[in-house]
């Protein structure tokens, strides 16, 4: 018997290598005290070194590891999101409590596990890497939700994210035990050809597979019905760790959608869309109804993810290159909106004794209208509201949509954004149009999410660079891209291309 | 030129943000100045026997998307534009004669709000129309929620402002589908693009006619607003600060109207024709309602509020009267109505310095030692009830004409909306200027300043009603293409008499 030695592409793993090197690397800054100061320092190298070699590779389009992986424009532009939200995690994580108790290096190394998880997800066109890459993904993101080790919120957000990602696990394991029994495949490829062969209606066990497939990343995509755990994870998490997990998870759960249902299950698309598109206005709903009340900036954020989440589904729903294209632009925008929010609230939540609660924020606009300004220009562009790229995002979806024949998707979007402005613009409104909040001795502490007696007071934590920067740059392209879009549209455009 | 026209007030507001406070206002008023002058230089420019777009800009903007930035003046637009860089130019100026508070980000968002306004104005591409129209609410949003003024016993600024861009948004979002949908049924596959002239030349099946109909429909009976859409109005105009108001009211709501002659009807010419009764009703509903009300109401904005609502239904009436004579009537009257309404609020505004009231009860005798006052708003209120030989009263002579010859009974039920702005219009002059002069309120002349504010509008309700056809020359020939469509190419009856 011969054994063939599988033919690996050097190059197309490279940004695997380098993700891989780096975990090492600053897993091992923690156990040499003289160098623990570099961790966060060497993470950002790391990344940028990945981001470097992915770019390197844009335009191939090739299949690494006998299939196992496919590398390509969808793959390479999501993982790059993903590397830009994790670079401005590194940023906002710079003297936060969590990374410091949990000891930076251990902190840093899981969050590149967590990113490596998410480019070997990107890529993955077989059932056994899809899985193997959700838990490389998923297990660093259980543990650092709950590093703020002082904080029960942490603690129990850590825990609710793992039993819940778990369950989610679970079933899409399960899903995919039907898939291969049905199909006798774990490729995407093989699967496709199993399913033309049996019709995806024609066998039951096809179709649980499918249905649990879909429920798993569901699950990880934060899509109603199965988000319940989203607010409260969001809320209890570090906040660098909520804007990470709030954007690259997301991003990185969509490339698989894209991947498995858009090509693997197109040619089915009639049998499975209908489904998915009652999700994505499910989602629309529950995120923008549940986000109305809220009066915590993390909650808040987390049911509008879910809105937006259901917004982006339309992009898989009507399947099409142009789909594609959208969802991945709304992905690009969405980072930097979400960013410029997170940003802000990170600088609040260390300067006032308030927490993420929306007192934190009251009077902004007079007292520090640097942080205003992003935090302002994100609530924007969230809504959808034109001159920022949230506008240009839902204009690419609507597009898609109406072209796909998902009208009334469309005008679940239109209305979902309409009910958004209530919450939104009631973070603008606490900004611009109220005095200051009282600050005054014996105000109230410590509102949910936030500990005032453990966390020390910095009142010019806003004036950071490492807070300031991300927030700025981020609303500046948030701006940016709403004025001059061609440039991301191009690279959306490239994007979807590879895929069909 | 007329990307000058556009940008030169964002322009100035940018570079405003980082003047002193004391120049920032001064600084405005001449951004607004160089705008106007802009615009005026547009209209000497323009070729009046033209039916077609003049002084365009046509590049690729979004080109995957089929965005183009497309702007152009016709006889359509062209003076909504000057009415608006002349409120913009008047608010402006009120406004920096009074210290506000933030002044740089007060003007700024001023100015910013009048590119936004004039691009909607200007816009050529159904999705620029779309982004600009939805674009005006960011600006207002802000200065009504954070200089407006919370009301005692009503809901404070903010909330009063939600209401009105909640509102607001609901047809425009839908807006916003619709154009997409009109794209793309329009180009049936094709090249997409959402140039207005290329989806008029397309066409489009009656069927998706019908709603997308409604979507742009809804957007824009908002924003006028009309008649069971108006929920927000009364809240945002008295919490909404004067000198905001003043343009809002002027030109905002003209918006509206105009995207219905500049959208609807070239684009959707089966729908117009078979919704015309419906919309005719809401026109009407609105000209009764708002009358009513506005001489019911004992605030002097609402009053004027009221009567907006009533006079917008007057100009919808006109424009879906789908007679080359109605819709003439219709912009003539819009340029009007934003001629009196911006007077009248800059008076609200004098009053309130000098009584420390808006409720026309504790006012009155103001006429006693402000001469030059009350006869300034005597000649605006007389303009206001469409006194025969105001441009208004021509105004509505074509709009009532258009109407007759199209729809009789509907007629007969808009004059009595005439009637009734005598009413309100007489109402509100004579309660605040005449009767007995209460204790405690000052009788004073207005300040030199104020008057070269309020002169001007007023010079120009009195030229307009010298030589209206300085507007209706130049509109006809491109109202007449429009109808023409709509009507499927009949020749219109013979044009009115000219004056």
């Amino acid at each position: 018997m011969n054994f063939h030695e599988p033919h690996i592409e050097y190059a197309g793993i490279s940004p695997i290598i380098a993700l891989t090197v780096g975990f090492v690397v600053v897993l091992l800054t923690a156990v040499f005290k003289p160098v623990r100061r570099t961790a966060p320092a060497l993470t950002f190298l790391t990344l940028a070194t990945t981001a470097g070699l992915l770019i390197w590779q844009w335009g191939e389009s090739k299949e690494l590891i006998t299939g196992a992986l496919q590398l390509d424009d969808l793959a390479i532009s999501i993982s790059l999101i993903a590397i830009l939200t994790a670079a401005a995690c590194v940023l906002l994580s710079v003297r936060e409590t969590a990374s410091e108790e949990a000891g930076s290096g251990e902190y840093h190394a899981l969050l590149i596990g967590s990113v490596l998880g998410m480019v070997l997800l990107t890529q993955a066109s077989n059932l056994v890497t899809f899985f193997v890459a959700l838990e490389t993904l998923s297990i660093p993101l259980y543990i650092l939700c709950a590093t703020d080790l002082r904080r029960e919120g942490s603690l129990e957000s850590g825990l609710k994210y793992l039993i819940v990602g778990s369950l989610g696990s679970a079933t899409l394991l399960y899903g995919m035990a039907f898939l291969y029994g049905g199909t006798g495949s774990t490729d995407f490829a093989g699967i496709a050809t199993g399913i033309a062969h049996n019709g995806m209606l024609g066998d039951p066990l096809i179709l649980v597979g499918i249905a649990m497939c879909a429920v798993g990343l569901a699950f990880k995509t934060s899509i109603a019905p199965f988000h319940q755990w989203t607010p409260d994870v969001y809320q209890g998490a570090p906040t660098p760790i909520t804007s990470f997990m709030a954007v690259a998870t997301k991003a990185a759960a969509f490339a698989v959608f894209l991947r498995f249902f858009d090509v693997a299950l197109g040619p089915q698309v009639d049998q499975w869309a209908p489904a998915l598109a009652v999700l994505a206005a499910l989602s629309i709903v529950v995120g923008n109804v549940g986000a109305l009340g809220q009066d915590s900036l993390k909650r808040m954020l987390g049911y509008s993810g879910v809105a937006q989440a259901g917004y982006m589904m339309g992009g898989v729903v009507v399947a099409t290159e142009k789909g594609t294209s959208s969802l991945i632009f709304y992905l690009a925008a969405y980072a930097f909106m979400n960013l410029a929010a997170f940003a802000v609230i990170i600088a609040r939540e260390r300067e006032t004794p308030y927490g993420d609660s929306y007192r934190a924020i009251q009077g902004l606009g007079a007292e520090k209208p640097w942080l205003a300004w992003p935090l302002t220009i994100s609530m924007l562009a969230l809504a959808g509201l034109p001159a920022t790229a949230g506008f240009i995002g839902k204009l690419y979806l609507i597009e898609a949509l109406v072209e796909g024949d998902y009208t009334w998707l469309a005008v679940f979007i239109a209305v979902g954004t309409m009910i958004s402005l209530a919450y939104y613009l009631r973070v603008v409104a606490a900004m611009w149009m109220r005095p200051a909040g009282e600050t005054a001795a014996g105000a109230t502490p410590a509102i949910a999410g936030a500990s005032s007696e453990a966390d020390p007071i910095d009142t010019e934590a806003g004036g950071r660079i490492y807070l300031l920067a991300p927030a700025v740059l981020a609303a500046a392209a948030t701006v940016f891209f709403g004025i001059i879009p061609q440039p991301l549209v191009d690279f959306a455009a490239h994007a979807g291309a590879s895929l069909f | 030129m007329i990307n000058a026209l556009l940008w030169a007030p964002l322009a100035f507001g940018i570079v405003g943000l980082f003047l002193p406070k004391r120049a920032t206002g001064w600084w405005a008023v001449l951004g607004t100045l160089v705008t106007l002058g802009i615009a005026i230089s547009m209209v000497t420019g323009f070729d009046s026997g033209s039916s077609g777009l003049q002084d365009t800009v046509d590049i690729s903007w979004i080109s995957g998307l089929g965005v183009d930035y497309s702007l152009g003046i016709d006889g359509l637009n062209l003076f909504l534009i000057v009415l608006t860089s002349l409120l913009w130019l008047g608010g402006t100026a009120f406004a920096a004669f009074r210290p506000q508070e933030k002044p740089q980000l007060f003007f700024f968002l001023m100015l910013v709000a009048e590119t936004a306004t004039l691009g909607s104005f200007l816009a050529q591409d159904l999705l620029l129309f779309v982004l600009f129209f939805d674009f005006m609410l960011v600006p207002f949003y802000f200065l009504f929620g954070a200089w407006g003024s919370d009301r005692v016993g009503g809901p404070t600024a903010a909330a009063a402002t939600m209401k009105m861009i909640v509102y607001t948004l609901i047809g425009s979002l839908l807006m916003l589908v619709g154009a997409i949908a009109t794209a793309i049924i329009s180009a049936d596959g094709g090249h997409l693009t959402f140039s207005i002239a290329a989806i008029q030349q397309q066409g489009l099946g009656v069927d998706s006619q019908r709603w997308i109909f409604w979507f742009f429909a809804a957007a824009f009976l908002v924003k006028m607003p009309a008649f069971l859409l108006h929920g927000w109005m009364p809240d945002a105009y008295r919490a909404a600060p004067l000198p905001v108001l003043v343009v809002f009211s002027g030109v905002l709501a003209k918006v509206g109207a105009y995207g219905f002659l500049r959208i609807v009807l070239p684009l959707f010419p089966a729908a117009t024709v078979e919704f015309q009764t419906v919309i005719l009703v809401i026109a009407l509903a609105s000209i009764l309602y708002g009358s009513v009300m506005a001489f019911t109401q004992t605030n002097v904005r609402l009053i004027a509020g009221y009567s907006s609502v009533a006079q917008l239904g007057f100009i919808t009436a006109g424009i879906f009267a789908l007679r080359a004579d109605g819709s003439d009537g219709a912009i003539l009257q819009m340029v009007n109505h934003g001629l009196v309404v911006a007077p009248i609020f800059i008076i609200v505004a004098i009053l309130y310095e000098r009584t420390g009231t808006e409720d026309i009860r504790e006012m009155g005798g103001m006429a006693l030692r402000a001469p030059v006052l009350a006869a300034l708003f005597l000649i605006v209120s007389l303009a206001t009830l469409a006194m025969p030989g105001s441009a208004n009263f021509i105004g509505e002579f074509y709009i009532l004409n258009g109407l007759f010859e199209s729809k009789i009974v509907f007629a007969f039920v808009a004059i009595s909306g005439v009637a009734m702005s005598a009413y309100y219009a007489l109402r509100m002059y004579q309660r605040t200027m005449h009767n007995r002069k209460p204790d405690g309120i000052a009788s004073r002349e207005i300040g030199l300043r104020d008057g070269l504010v309020l002169a001007p509008l007023v010079l120009c309700i009195l030229g307009l009603a010298l030589y209206p056809q300085l507007i209706l020359h130049r509109t006809a020939p491109t109202v007449q293409q429009t109808i023409a469509k709509v009507t499927g190419g009949q020749a219109p009856e013979a044009q009115l008499a000219q004056k």
